[in-house]
This record gives structure tokens, C-alpha cells and sequence, in this order.
């Protein structure tokens, strides 16, 4: 076990060298990057001091040496918008993103496992069609724009609920709904097809003819063996998570690095998109590892 | 008193229902297995050998297939009659049974021992103490070593043929009246098969209990049955003694079986193989449907399905070539 | 599932007939504006006039005619995203499944890596360092395909490798980029297309998120996903504005999926598990 883990380790820094590599030469093409670490209004002082610090006239090589000793001492640059550290920002960001997630998954979970299950039971069932159809149609139906119509819907024409901006609870409703849906339909296919392969397995067949009830047959021998697949797409599922935070985020006006993305992307604040990618690289490599602990403990093949 | 049989199949039909046609995967099969016997099914890949044994227990593909036709009497009782619950509580009581891949028969993320405990509790029996010492018991029987160690361990961590002695031992751990086996020894190493056929008979003659013995292999059919029925396309073409039927087989197909099985006595010997393919099971002749395949097929045989010969007392076979006696 | 799709297929008609005909269909030039005109409803309300069907945005400039050419707009781009990011995913997957070895597993590994990291990352920097265009957008919806296609089309040459006319045609001498290029590509064609078509409802609503987002098709130019952003902030008193593009965007991405569903259906079943 404690190979796959540090297989799974490497696999992640190996990302992340990747991923900070290809922003840094993403910054250097347009062969200007002066221009996007500064506002438009710096001064020739400020230019000059920038391309000393980032050593932009020496090499490549050098300049990305510069670009990673920095980062490795937690310095990512700095707003353009903000003047401020972009790490500063980001971390009083963090939490606000971290604490919508959670809501989301469970209503996603809570929506994609049931119906997951169900429709693989009943297979071709009326069930089965519609949760198939919802599915779809979650896909379908773009992000932003179900956040939006939700917004109308309930704030705007009913009034029930506030269009935006973090706050009490009511305040998180909505954008769970958005997030989530973004979630479900994707998680449902996945158990739904893994729960069809669990039950068409030999020791389903054997559970059976043990005499086992339908009940345990389905709750304990399909379901436990159904649910390693979902663990180990986690990482695909994270970056659909990432994706969907920023339009959530942005649609509902919640401060979270989401939102800080968007910022970054309408303010053209180039050293804070820069590190958010990083930092979002870093997250997602830390949240993947855990689940992968999480994935060797509960498949036996691994654990032992 | 006269014993009934153990289990009684009379005119069984399981047909599959797919979009291009129906199967007739099973069609008029009719047999019994005696008490305390060994009864050997026999026949190529797709005969319709494994679906009679679902068929049994009731445990058949739902969604494409369904048992049209038939009665199959345990111990004088209709199985096709049962509702759903009365059939579990046949299942793992009085008929269990051995499926032939190891590898995949057990749930990889549960331990022997849960896998177990769970057949036995079904038993009746209350404490956990009791179930745990019933497994070790039932795990010795079936010779698997240390087995206290066993029973905390997941499946892949032992090999094809401790798993397939643990997948017995779940069986036997209900004191069946019968068991069906099917196929039990294809996937093992062959330096493990006799052992486990061995293991078998002795289980099977220290019990008591009938046993339904599906192979596609002639050689273990001499081994370890007393009766064997020899199934092709769907149906049963010629039943009897082992002994009976490898001295005088009557029907052509099982002669070819018979001499297809290598026999290591003259090294200059041609591997005999049979010519063609079964008929499509959603296309059947109306004739024998060994014919286009049968060296002394006329024109009979093709358009008239055989009846069934006496050959002897307990022998019979589908055949209008079959000589009697 | 075995019958046409035939309102997946009118759909998917209609936008195309949409794109190719804008100059003809449109009622208005897409850039008009008319600020005597703006937030009109459409017709069908009160305040609408049939001289703008679907009535005007904030600058005065007519719906329908925007939704007609921000069709063009998004079959072009998706269009040439598909082609550029579907067809490096082809080469790469056919050239890593045929050759195999390390280049192979190196090339995973960035598949790998693709599929961990949210792609759309990657276009927002894009858009910020190469400044927003199409060009711009075209490279950055590209990103989002290669991988997935790579991937698939691997898995595809893995299994044909092993058939008989692959042997055949090296017994024969054929160069490994000969038999690449006439053996192995026609026999990948029926999966490539099954998944270009699954995608473009991924391209489709990532050109939209990208333009909602700012990193997308720069105005003045109308895209779907864009006219939903600039509608945004008048949800309350404009709701056409918003809520008429993104049911185009469902719409098509809806029957391009159905559709893509029937075809994989009919060409290649043992794709299921896509």
C-alpha cells in the first residue's frame, strides 16, 4: 500500500512541475512579460525593477529558476489589481470556496447514488429513463446559465431567496443547487454503470445462489464493489469541480477562488491568475492524495 | 419404501429472448438424479449445459430469459411453482452450487471469512462463536490448510485452487440434498484437478447428498460420475451408466466425444477432432441436429427428430442409427 | 434507440441552416445598434414589436439576429476546435497505440496529467497572455479535446494492432507510418466520428463558458454564451436577454448528444462505456 500511495505522490508533483512549467512559458510567449506583471500606468522605475527581479533579461533557464525559488518561498507575485501577494489573497479566498463544496457533494451524492443504484436495478424502467434524461440534460444545460435562471426564478421573481454573495444559509442554497446538479449527472452515469458491472459479476451469481436476499445481495456485495470505480475517477471529478466553482462563483457573486479567477480573467491581472492555477494545482493535488488513501484503504487488493 | 429422487427434471425448456430471435437454449430436457448418485452432464461449449443448471436454482438472466416450459421436482416439490421467497430458501439449503471460474466466484473485498460466515449463519445458527468454529470445520473438510489464517484473508491472496476448495466448502457448508457443479476443475491448473476431483467424490460419498456434475470433458466424466447424459443443441441425446455408455456408446456424437479424448497409448495417434459447428440455437432443423455433422446421417435424420432408444435398461439414446442392445 | 433521432437531427438542421444563411435569415446586422430601440421584449409581449421578433438587448441591437449569427459564430470556432483538437488527438493516439513503448507511456502520462488538471485553467491564461480573440479561443477549445480523443483512439489502435492485416502488411514491408496511415487510420474513422459528435456539445458549452467568463469570442462579435453574460445584469427587468440564448445552448448541445448517442449506437456499440 504505502507504494501505491507514494506512486500516486510522485504522479502529483509530477503534475504540478508540469503545470508550473507550462504557465511559466505561457508567460513568456507573448515575449513581453514585463507587460503583464505590471498596470498599465507603472512606471519605467517599476519596469526596471521587475525585469531585475524576475531576471527577464537573462535566459530562459535562468529566468525559470528565479520563477521557482520564488515560488518555492511561497512567493507567487503580485496583484496587479490588488497590490497585494497573490498568496495572501488566495488564502483569505480558500475558505469560502472550501465551505460551498461540501453542501454540493452531499446533495450531489445524496441526488447520483440513489438514483445511480435505482436505475441500474430497474434497468430499462421508467426510473432508468428518467434519470437518464436528467442526466442529459444536466450535461446539456450550460452551468452558468442554470445558475442564472435559478437566480431568476427564486430571487428575482419569487423573492424567496438572495441572488448573491455569501451569508447565512439561504445564502447557500442556490449555488449548492448549481454546483451540484453540475456534479450529478456525470457521478450518476458512473455508479449507475459500475452498479450494473457489480451485478453481473460471478460472486453477485454465487451470492445469489448462497440464498442471500435481494437485499444484501444489492447493499452489501453490489454496492461496496461498485463504489472503488467512483473513488478512483475522484481526480477527473475534482477538476470538473474546480471548473464549476469558477462559473458558480461567478454567477453568484461568492467570494471564493473561483470568483478570484474570474477577476483575474476580466482584469486582465495576469500574476493572479498565474498563482491561482498553481495553488489550484497544489489543492488538487492534495485533495487526490487523500482520496487515493482513502481508495487503497477501502480496496482490499491494494491494502494488502 | 421406494426412495424418490433427488431431483427430477422433466421437459425442461429455457428460452432466451433476444432482438434478432429466439434462443432455444434449453429445449426438452429431461432427467433424474438419484439419491446419494453422481449425474454428469456433458457437451460442448453452448450446448445448454450451464443454463439447465441455472435454470435449477432459478438464477437465469432475467432480462433475456425465461424458463417457458417444464417441471423440476426437488424432492418432489415443483421449483417452477415457488414464489420468489420460498425459492431463496431452497438456495444455499437444499441445493448448492460450485461455479467454475475461482477468480471471480468470490467478492474480492470481503474476507473468506465473511464470505463464509455468511452461508453458515444462514443456517440457523445464533452465536458468532459457533459460525466461526462451523467455518474452520467446514474449511478442514474441504483440505485447505491453516485455515484460521485463511478466513481473515481477501480472496487474491490465494491461489486458483484454494479459492475453488473455499467456494466448496461454502457449498457443502449447508449439507445440501443437492449439488450442482458446474464446470469446477476447467479453470484450474492441471496438476490441481485430480485433487479436486478427488476432494469432490469424497465429499460427495461422506454426505450423501446427489451431484449434478457438468463438464465438457469426457476424462473427468469417467472419474467421477456414476450416471452421465450427454447434451447437444439444447437437448439430451443419449443418458446412462459411465460404465455402459464408454464400453457401448449408441449415439454418433458421443462416440466422437469418446474418441476425443486423448488417450496416451499410441504416440502416432491423430488428435480426432469433430468436423462442423452446432446448428444456431434460434435456427433449429427439424430434423436430428447432429446430422450435418454425422457420418451416417440420411435422409431421416435430417428431416425427422430421433426418438428415443432403449439401448438397455438404463441406457438410451436420440438416434435413428442407435441399435438397440 | 434504434430509429433516427428526428428532432435531434431538426435541431441540429436548423442551427447549421442558421449559421451557413445568417446573412440571408437575419433581419438586422448583428452590431446595429438602435438605442431608441433597446430592451424591447420580444413580440409576444407587451411592450415587443414583430420588427424584433425576440426583441432588443441594451444596446438596441436585435436578439434573433444575434442568436442567428452567434450560431455561425459558435459552429465555426467549434468546428475548427473539433478539427484541430480532435485531430491532434488522433495522431497522438494512433501514433502512441502503434508504437507503443516508452513514447507511449510518456504520452499517457500527459494524458494522465490532462485529465487531472481542469483544462479551462488553462484557457483563461491563454486568453489573458494572447489576448482575447478567436484565434485565442480556437487554441484554447482545442485543449479540451486532445486528450480524451487520444486516449480513446489508443485503445482502439492497442486492439487492431493485433489483427492479421496489420501482420500481413508488415510481412509485406510496409513502413510502420504506411500502415499507420492506410491501415490502422480507416479503421479508427468510425470511432472519431462517433466522438467528434459527443464533443461538440462539450466545445459547445465550453465556448460559452469561456465567453461568459470574458475569455471567450470578444464583442462586439455575438456568441450565445456572451449575449448570456451581457444579459445578466438585467435579469430582472430584460429575462430574455439571458434566458432565450442558453435555451439555443441546451437545445443543441441536447441533440448533438442524442444524435451522437444514435450514432455511436449504430457504428460502434462496444463504444458504450464512453
Amino acid at each position: 500500500m504505502q507504494r501505491f500511495i507514494l506512486q500516486r505522490l510522485l504522479q502529483g508533483i509530477v503534475l504540478l512541475v508540469l503545470v508550473t512549467s507550462i504557465v511559466f512559458f505561457v508567460g513568456r510567449l507573448t515575449g513581453n512579460p514585463v507587460d503583464l506583471m505590471l498596470p498599465e500606468d507603472a512606471t519605467e522605475e517599476e519596469r526596471q525593477d521587475m525585469i531585475e527581479r524576475l531576471n527577464l533579461d537573462g535566459t530562459v533557464m535562468e529566468q525559470f529558476q528565479v520563477f521557482v525559488t520564488d515560488a518555492l518561498q511561497g512567493d507567487l507575485g503580485t496583484s496587479i489589481r490588488y497590490r497585494q501577494p497573490v498568496t495572501e489573497i488566495f488564502f483569505s479566498r480558500l475558505p469560502n470556496t472550501l465551505a460551498m463544496i461540501p453542501p454540493a457533494m452531499i446533495l450531489a451524492m445524496a441526488m447520483a447514488i440513489p438514483l445511480g443504484i435505482l436505475s441500474a436495478l430497474r434497468r430499462g424502467g421508467w426510473l432508468d429513463r428518467i434519470s437518464g434524461t436528467i442526466a442529459v440534460l444536466g450535461i446539456a444545460t450550460p452551468n452558468f446559465w442554470l445558475g442564472i435562471v435559478l437566480i431568476y426564478l427564486f430571487s428575482v421573481s419569487l423573492g424567496w431567496l438572495p441572488s448573491g454573495r455569501m451569508g447565512g444559509i439561504a445564502h447557500y442554497i442556490l449555488p449548492t443547487i448549481t454546483l451540484g446538479t453540475f456534479l450529478v449527472a456525470g457521478f450518476m452515469r458512473l455508479i449507475r454503470s459500475s452498479m450494473l458491472e457489480a451485478l453481473d459479476t460471478e460472486f453477485v451469481k454465487l451470492a445469489r445462489i448462497k440464498g442471500l436476499s435481494e437485499f444484501v445481495v444489492v447493499w452489501k456485495h453490489c454496492l461496496r464493489n461498485a463504489l472503488i470505480p467512483v473513488l478512483s475517477l475522484w481526480g477527473v471529478f475534482m477538476g470538473g469541480l474546480v471548473t464549476g466553482a469558477i462559473v458558480t462563483e461567478t454567477v453568484f457573486a461568492w467570494p471564493g477562488i473561483g470568483r478570484l479567477t474570474y477577476e483575474a480573467v476580466i482584469f486582465r491581472d495576469f500574476p493572479l491568475l498565474q498563482s491561482v492555477i498553481i495553488m489550484d494545482a497544489i489543492l488538487i493535488l492534495f485533495i487526490n492524495l487523500l482520496v487515493d488513501i482513502l481508495y487503497a484503504y477501502v480496496d482490499p487488493r491494494i491494502r494488502f | 419404501m421406494s426412495q424418490q429422487p433427488a431431483l427430477e427434471v422433466r421437459d425442461l425448456h429455457t428460452h432466451f429472448f433476444l432482438r434478432r430471435g429466439v434462443v432455444k437454449a434449453v429445449d426438452g430436457v429431461s432427467f433424474t438424479l438419484e439419491q446419494g448418485e453422481v449425474l454428469g452432464i456433458v457437451g460442448e461449449s453452448g450446448c445448454g449445459k450451464s443454463l439447465t443448471a441455472l435454470s435449477i436454482l432459478r438464477l437465469i438472466p432475467e432480462a433475456s430469459a425465461r424458463t417457458v416450459k417444464g417441471e423440476i421436482l426437488l424432492n418432489g416439490e415443483d421449483l417452477l411453482q415457488k414464489d420468489p421467497a420460498a425459492m431463496r430458501e431452497v438456495r444455499g439449503r437444499q441445493v448448492a452450487m460450485i461455479l467454475q471460474d475461482p477468480q471471480t466466484s468470490l467478492n474480492p473485498v470481503f474476507t473468506i471469512g465473511n464470505q463464509l460466515h455468511e452461508a453458515i449463519a444462514r443456517q440457523g445458527e445464533s452465536s458468532a462463536k459457533t459460525v466461526k468454529e462451523r467455518a474452520i470445520e467446514v474449511l478442514r473438510r474441504v483440505k485447505l490448510a491453516a485455515p484460521e489464517e485463511r478466513t481473515i484473508q481477501y480472496p487474491h491472496q490465494l491461489s486458483g485452487g484454494m479459492k475453488q476448495r473455499v467456494v466448496g466448502a461454502i457449498s457443502i457448508s449447508c449439507a445440501p440434498d443437492v449439488l450442482i457443479a458446474d464446470e469446477p476443475t476447467t479453470a484450474l491448473d492441471v496438476t490441481i484437478q485430480l485433487q479436486y476431483l478427488k476432494l469432490l467424490k469424497e465429499l460427495q460419498e461422506s454426505s450423501g447428498m446427489a451431484m449434478l456434475f457438468i463438464t465438457h470433458d469426457f476424462g473427468v466424466v469417467a472419474k467421477i460420475c456414476d450416471r452421465v447424459a450427454v447434451m447437444y443443441a439444447g437437448r439430451i441425446v443419449e443418458m446412462g451408466p459411465v460404465r455402459e455408455i464408454f464400453d457401448n456408446p449408441a449415439h454418433p456424437y458421443t462416440q466422437a466425444l469418446i474418441g476425443s479424448v486423448p488417450k496416451m497409448v499410441s504416440t502416432s495417434e491423430r488428435l480426432s477432432t469433430i468436423e462442423g459447428q452446432p446448428p444456431s440455437l434460434s435456427d433449429l432443423p427439424n430434423g436430428c441436429r447432429f446430422a450435418e455433422r454425422c457420418a451416417l446421417a440420411d435422409d431421416r435424420c435430417r428431416s425427422e427428430y430421433p426418438k428415443v432408444y432403449d439401448i438397455s435398461a438404463s441406457h438410451t439414446a436420440s438416434c435413428w442409427k442407435a441399435t438397440p442392445g | 434507440m434504434r430509429r433516427l433521432p428526428l428532432i435531434s437531427l431538426g435541431i441540429i438542421f436548423t442551427m447549421v441552416l442558421m449559421a451557413v444563411f445568417a446573412p440571408w435569415l437575419a433581419p438586422y446586422s448583428p452590431t446595429d445598434q438602435s438605442l431608441p430601440n433597446k430592451l424591447l421584449p420580444p413580440f409576444w409581449e407587451e411592450r415587443g414589436t414583430v420588427k424584433y421578433l425576440l426583441g432588443t438587448d441594451i444596446f438596441g441591437r436585435d436578439v434573433l439576429s444575434r442568436l442567428i449569427y452567434g450560431a455561425r459564430v459558435s459552429l465555426i470556432v467549434t468546428g475548427i476546435a473539433l478539427g484541430v483538437g480532435g485531430g491532434i488527438g488522433l495522431v497522438l493516439g494512433i501514433v502512441s497505440g502503434y508504437v507503443g513503448g516508452k513514447l507511449d507511456s510518456l504520452l499517457m502520462r500527459f494524458v494522465d496529467a490532462a485529465f487531472a488538471f481542469p483544462t479551462i485553467l488553462f484557457a483563461l491564461l491563454l486568453a489573458v497572455t494572447m489576448g482575447q480573440g478567436m484565434v485565442t479561443l480556437t487554441i484554447a477549445l482545442s485543449l479540451f479535446l486532445w486528450a480524451g480523443f487520444a486516449r480513446v483512439i489508443r485503445g482502439e489502435v492497442l486492439a487492431l494492432k493485433q489483427r492479421e492485416f496489420v501482420a500481413l502488411a508488415k510481412v509485406h514491408g510496409c513502413s510502420p507510418v504506411r500502415i499507420m496511415a492506410t491501415h490502422i487510420l480507416p479503421n479508427v474513422l468510425n470511432t472519431f466520428m462517433v466522438l467528434l459528435t459527443l464533443n461538440v456539445g462539450v466545445i459547445i458549452v465550453g465556448e460559452a463558458s469561456l465567453s461568459f467568463l470574458g475569455a471567450g469570442v470578444p464583442p462586439p462579435t455575438p456568441s450565445w454564451g456572451l449575449m448570456v453574460a451581457e444579459g445578466r445584469g438585467k435579469i430582472a427587468s430584460a429575462w430574455w436577454l439571458t434566458l432565450i440564448p442558453g435555451i439555443a445552448i441546451t437545445l443543441v448541445v441536447l441533440a448533438f448528444n442524442l444524435f451522437g448517442d444514435w450514432l455511436r449506437d449504430r457504428l460502434d456499440p462496444k463504444l458504450r462505456q464512453l
